[in-house]
């Protein structure tokens, strides 16, 4: 077990802290992008196709040229030139993979509703986007594959330069013998089809980017919405053709992202090529509408899953098969995201035989990319939904099939079959405490006495366990998955010479409170206040190396930097301290800002005058350079593996079909916990993101390729009043593999849910003979199942 | 996102905004502006000019008038969900006015806005219908009374001309049961199936979302008429409707919809 | 055309076009970038604030429509530095996440508990029905606005 080190005689690991970030957020202190005033810029607008599938024939730019305001116009052909590579694709999963070329603007081929054909700038919002009416378009319709089966018959080619719709087909198969001999002799086979819809994430602000030259200077600063400023600016520095060392990326305030901002986008790209290009400021915020178009889409999969068990219950092999919707083209990370759920689909159960293949298909539709959880809600769905369909065939509780399953606590560390090592994991008592907060009995018996008096509002019950793998991560292990980056951290602590201290993280919250949790870290480890640090980040000029933020990474990785980072410091303070009180450094203690020496109780030095000592470099020891700073890059040595169990008590009324959510319990283990407060905001955001897939929320398509819902009137984002309060308690069960012991938390919610509600609204329809219902569970959609179930909608006695 | 280029006038008062609208093209009136402005938000809506009726508070009141309580077509569905006499005399109405949108939509909605745009998915115009209410209209010819069952036409279309103006809402006073079933899947959103129903000796329904306008379920009133049970009466909820289909809903679904709600409509009224 | 407007207590005499939204009149014309701009279909709330005390979303209203009337936006909620209750609360119970819905939550907030100033749980869910969050999952802002209804009522008595 980890025990994480610290200074301060009381912990600051652990409290409830109020956020540092929270009075400028509260006040309207806080400037997102479209609050950055930028004297002289140029508003940019995009005119996007309408058709999903088209030729351009002709754009003719000319009259809008000519309305008032409008500075230029261009089409993709006028800006052919700019480039200096394609947008970039950083996850080329396979040696084979077929990614095509992929422009800001398209220049011959439209490939989505929403793939922008030409741009407009002007002096000011109105006239730019007044100015769009204005271009002449002419394009020759093209028939638009949007079924993913459809798409992976090839009927209708996508790109058919590529010959193919299939980007890539990418397994997971260590012993297939295993599996077909585990599948031939199980006592009990489950074969189910689900469906991963497409999600808009939805971020509630929208994404903005202003680009300003320096023309004299040859510089350039970019201002994005973006979660990766790190990766943004190395990939704008090779698509553009901009010197890395001349480009300077801010994040500022970021209004939530979910994934939907760990990417490298067209604005961005034309934002920073057209302020070259005329040496002016260029600035864009994008619409809602646009939003839903342009922005990336989350999931989007058919998934085939197959479990083998034996007499009991206990699974001998899992067989998965999935299509990944890739929509139009590759996005930065598009091909990877199933492949972060492809060796999870066992769950966290002890299963010998696995084999997992997915093919990745184009689609005339926005394409896809990393959502909130990206492939483990995926996987995580898929395996617990089986799971009740294995009780259901066992005839035992759905409580009783994870029991027999579950990885035993003393097989940690796992090694599991696709190949991973679970790091920890203790499951079955976060499902005991899940069943036993929820009342898990005396809603049995409820749902009992509801079916026998005839009532018409089913009650359903649902579990899902869950096991996850985030804090990405190793970088040797990404680069034998032919990522294209590290997964480092990078740190750096400085005590100032008033001894205020800054950290300086490679991470780039938006809304996750690195602040107020990276200054506990080293508040807890120097023993000093948390409100003499200060948390720099999400500007490379300020902080020059990071990773930015995703996949739940940055306190199992960049907060273990940190940690790290300080431990050097204090290492270094601890020398000088020694030398100034003519000790040596194992007769120092250190606690609560202060050196003193065992046994002599007079014998004292303070970290502050440590600070001042080594930036005067006075009197500093032989070989040891002025100033109080350490900067650390964290390579973790394994991922993470958060778990818990999630139960979710719905009712479902037989009449309506409405589902109302009437409580929701989880228990989640996420390991150390640095502050309990942000830990539970962000498994109460991700249950509500994870209950709107399985109720709300859909990206529809029509056979065209419209998107039907681009607007929160139709994209059913839900609010307050469609959710109950949550029910959270934890296990801690740290993590082996980062000094903090923690796990990461930021996509646990939402991965546990969907399957939880769905399970339940299964459960509740069970009545009617009904065992799937596929998400969103709409109230149309439970009626029509409950219909054809019985053609009468009254239920079966 | 914002609208196209427009005039803009504030009427004095409705004699100045009836004579503005007659001598105007393509003029709108605005009232509250949250059935137009979302449409011209969009560009699907681009009228030459708006005519701001907003300041005009001679058309914001409610009033008991003894047999009926008279509502000018400038109140707020906000002000309609808190009258003390409404919710005494006609509490189907605040209620209705209670789960419109939001409580920003209904600090700036008003009940004569709702009524002109004439939405067959919007609640106060089924709830006026079911209510027999009668509206008081202004144009360049002078007044005149139109029943509520007359003045629903087509879809997003009334009887109002494009130089008349909706003045005031006359509400007759009722004693008896009520009910409003409100089917949606957001708190926010409008109903996927709306169901008023008004028992006052006889009993009145009228559906929201069920057609072009708000449709009187005339099949359900006459089988209540002729003595049939609510169970039987409800299974004609969806006679004579031609329901739109949407993301939400097919016909089919928001017929079946139509009659489970008239059924907890009438079982709650009657 | 001109209009004047009294904002957070000042008044302001500006010349707009008719067809200026209130959300833009207030961010681009007088520089109060606190109110955000979340959707095109006066669904998310984020652009709440307050015309004559009362919550409206602001990007379904022109600007010419509030001539004369007065405003207040969240910058006009914290006075001398102390932050309003309701802002208060919101920080005591971790009711914001990236922020971006928080300046509507909060003027939707203060006008809801000035309607109803001893709401249940329920009364608050539903009273923030046109208030969207993707962060909080709602958890906390209702935990918050109930704290907030709490304090202010102590203040009152």
């Amino acid at each position: 077990m980890t025990v994480v080190e610290t200074g301060s005689s009381e912990r600051v690991i652990g409290k409830h802290l109020l956020r540092r970030e929270d009075p400028a957020l509260l006040t309207g202190e806080a400037k997102y992008v479209d609050d950055i005033w930028e004297q002289g810029a140029l508003y940019m607008a995009l005119l996007r196709s309408p058709l999903a599938h088209a030729k351009i024939v002709s754009v003719d730019v000319s009259e809008a040229k000519k309305m008032p305001g409008v500075i230029d116009v261009m089409s993709g052909r006028d800006l052919q030139g700019e480039w200096a590579a394609p947008m970039p694709c950083a996850w080329p999963v396979t040696q084979d993979m077929k990614n095509p070329p992929h422009y800001p603007l398209a220049t011959d081929i439209v490939h989505y509703v929403g793939d922008a054909v030409a741009v407009v700038l002007a002096s000011n919002k109105v006239s730019a986007v007044d100015a769009l009416a204005a271009i002449d378009v002419n394009y020759e319709a093209l028939p638009a594959v949007v079924d993913l089966e459809d798409a992976a018959s090839d009927r209708i080619l996508v790109h058919p330069s590529l010959g193919t719709n299939k980007s890539f087909v990418w397994k997971v198969e260590p012993d297939n013998d295993k599996v077909h001999e585990a599948f031939a002799s199980a006592a009990h086979v489950v074969k189910n089809r689900y469906v991963q819809q497409r999600l808009i994430p939805s971020a509630l602000e929208p994404r903005g980017v202003i680009a300003i030259p320096h023309p004299y200077g040859g510089e350039y600063t970019l201002f994005s919405s973006t979660q990766i400023p790190h990766i943004l600016k190395i990939m704008l520095s090779m698509t553009v053709g901009i010197s890395e060392a001349k480009l300077r990326v801010i994040a500022p305030a970021v209004g939530g992202a979910f994934g939907s901002k760990l990417n490298v986008y067209a604005e961005e790209v034309l934002a920073l090529t057209l302020a070259r290009k005329l040496g002016q400021p260029i600035r864009w915020t994008e619409e809602r509408s646009e939003n839903s178009l342009a922005t990336i889409h989350g999931r989007g999969q058919l998934q085939d899953i197959e479990l083998a068990a034996d007499e009991q219950g206990k699974i001998t092999a899992v067989r998965v098969n999935i299509i990944a919707d890739m929509g139009g083209y590759l996005q930065l990370l598009t091909p990877g995201v199933p492949l972060l759920g492809g060796f999870l689909y066992h769950g966290l159960y002890d299963v010998p035989a696995y084999s997992f293949s997915c093919t990745g298909v184009f689609t005339n539709k926005t394409p896809t990319d990393a959502y909130r959880g990206a492939g483990r809600p995926e996987a995580t769905y898929a395996i617990e939904r089986s799971m009740d369909a294995l009780a259901k065939k066992v005839g035992v509780d759905p409580a009783e099939i994870r029991r027999r399953n579950f990885i035993a606590p003393e097989k940690f560390p796992y090694s599991s079959a696709p190949g991973l090592i679970f790091d920890s994991g203790n499951y079955l008592p976060t499902l005991e405490m899940a069943l036993e907060k929820v009342g898990y009995e005396e809603l049995r018996k409820e749902q009992e006495r509801r079916r026998s008096g005839n009532s018409r509002k089913h009650l359903g019950v649902g579990i899902s366990s869950y096991v996850e793998m985030c804090g990405l991560a190793p970088s040797k292990v990404l680069g034998s998955l032919r990522y294209s980056a590290g997964g480092w951290e990078s740190a750096t602590v400085r005590i100032l010479p008033t001894s205020k201290v800054q950290v300086v993280t490679g991470t780039s919250p938006h809304g996750q409170g690195h602040e107020t949790s990276w200054s506990m870290i080293v508040a807890d480890r120097l023993g000093i206040s948390p409100d003499d640090i200060e948390v720099l980040h999400s500007d490379t000029a300020i902080a020059p190396y990071g990773l930015d933020t995703y996949g739940s990474r940055s306190l199992a990785v960049g907060g273990s930097a940190i940690y790290l980072a300080t431990e050097r410091v204090l290492d270094k303070a601890k020398l000088i301290a020694a030398h100034r009180l003519e000790v040596s450094v194992e007769d120092l203690q250190y606690k609560d800002g202060s050196f003193s020496v065992a046994g002599s109780p007079g014998k004292a030095f303070a970290l502050s005058s440590v600070a001042f000592e080594a930036f005067t470099a006075h009197d500093l020891p032989e070989g040891i350079e002025p100033n109080l700073e350490a900067t650390v890059s964290w390579d973790p040595p394994n991922f993470t593996f958060p778990f818990g169990t999630h139960v979710a008590v719905v009712e479902v009324d037989e009449e309506t079909g409405a589902t109302e959510l009437l409580r929701y319990v989880s228990v989640d283990d996420v390991g150390n916990q640095i502050n309990p407060m942000i830990v539970e905001g962000q498994i109460e955001g991700g249950i509500a993101q994870g209950v709107a897939q399985a109720l709300y929320e859909e990206a529809i398509y029509d056979e065209f390729g419209n998107l039907l819902d681009t607007t929160f009137l139709e994209y059913l984002l839900p609010s307050a009043a469609e959710f109950p309060s949550f029910e959270l308690a934890s296990t801690v069960t740290p993590s082996p593999t980062n000094p903090l012991g923690v796990k990461g938390v930021g996509e646990a919610g939402c991965i546990a849910s969907p399957p939880a509600v769905i399970n339940a609204v299964v459960d509740a329809l069970s009545v009617f003979g009904i065992d799937h219902i596929d998400m969103p569970a709409s109230p149309q959609k439970v009626w029509t199942a409950i219909m054809s179930s019985q053609g009468s909608g009254r239920k079966v006695e | 996102m914002f609208p196209a280029s427009f005039d803009y006038a504030k009427a004095r008062s409705v004699a100045d905004a009836v004579s503005i609208l007659s001598s105007v093209e393509d003029a709108k009136l605005l009232a509250g502006g949250h059935s137009l402005l979302p449409l011209m938000k969009l560009r699907l809506a681009s009228p030459s000019m708006l005519v701001d009726i907003g300041s005009l508070a001679e058309l914001s009141y409610i009033e008991d008038k003894g047999d009926y309580v008279a509502i000018g077509s400038m109140t707020r569905h906000h002000d309609i969900s808190w009258s003390r006499v409404l919710k005494s005399e006609i509490p189907l109405l605040p209620y209705v006015a209670s789960q419109v949108g939001d409580p920003q939509v209904r600090h700036r909605g008003t009940i004569g806005g709702s009524i002109s745009h004439g939405d067959g998915a919007s609640d106060l115009p089924a709830a006026v219908l079911a209510l027999d209410a009668k509206f008081v209209i202004v144009g360049p010819k002078g007044e005149r009374i139109v029943p509520a069952t007359e003045f629903f036409v087509g879809f997003l279309e009334t009887v109002l001309s494009p130089d008349e103006l909706l003045t005031e809402i006359r509400v007759p006073k009722f004693s008896g049961g009520w009910s409003f079933q409100k089917f949606n899947r957001r708190a926010q959103d409008w109903a996927i199936v709306g169901v008023a129903a008004v028992n006052d000796g006889g009993t009145r329904v009228s559906l929201v979302n069920m057609g072009p306008t708000p449709m009187r379920a005339r099949a359900v009133e006459e089988a209540l008429a002729d003595g049939a049970s609510i169970e039987a009466a409800s299974l004609k909820a969806s006679e004579g409707m031609d329901p739109p289909a949407d993301l939400n809903a097919s016909s089919q679904y928001r017929r079946h919809l139509a009659e489970v709600l008239v059924k907890r409509a009438l079982t709650e009224a009657v | 055309m001109q209009i004047t407007t009294v904002v957070n207590g000042k008044s302001f005499t500006k010349d707009v076009e008719p067809r200026t939204l209130l959300v833009h009149y207030v961010r681009d014309v007088l520089g109060l970038t606190g109110t955000n701009v979340g959707c095109d279909t006066s669904s998310c709330g984020a652009c709440t604030i307050l015309l004559n005390g009362e919550s409206v979303k602001s990007c379904t209203v022109l600007a010419v429509q509030a001539d004369g009337m007065e405003l207040t936006t969240i910058e006009g909620m914290a006075s001398d530095s102390a932050l309003h209750p309701i802002q208060k609360a919101f920080h005591e119970n971790h009711g914001l996440q990236c922020g971006y819905c928080t300046p509507g939550m909060i003027m939707a907030t203060a006008s809801f508990l000035k309607e109803n100033p001893m709401p249940t749980e329920a009364e608050v869910r539903e009273g923030l029905e046109g208030n969207l969050c993707r962060c909080t999952g709602y958890h906390n802002i209702v935990k918050s606005v109930l704290a907030a209804a709490e304090a202010m009522e102590g203040a009152v008595k």
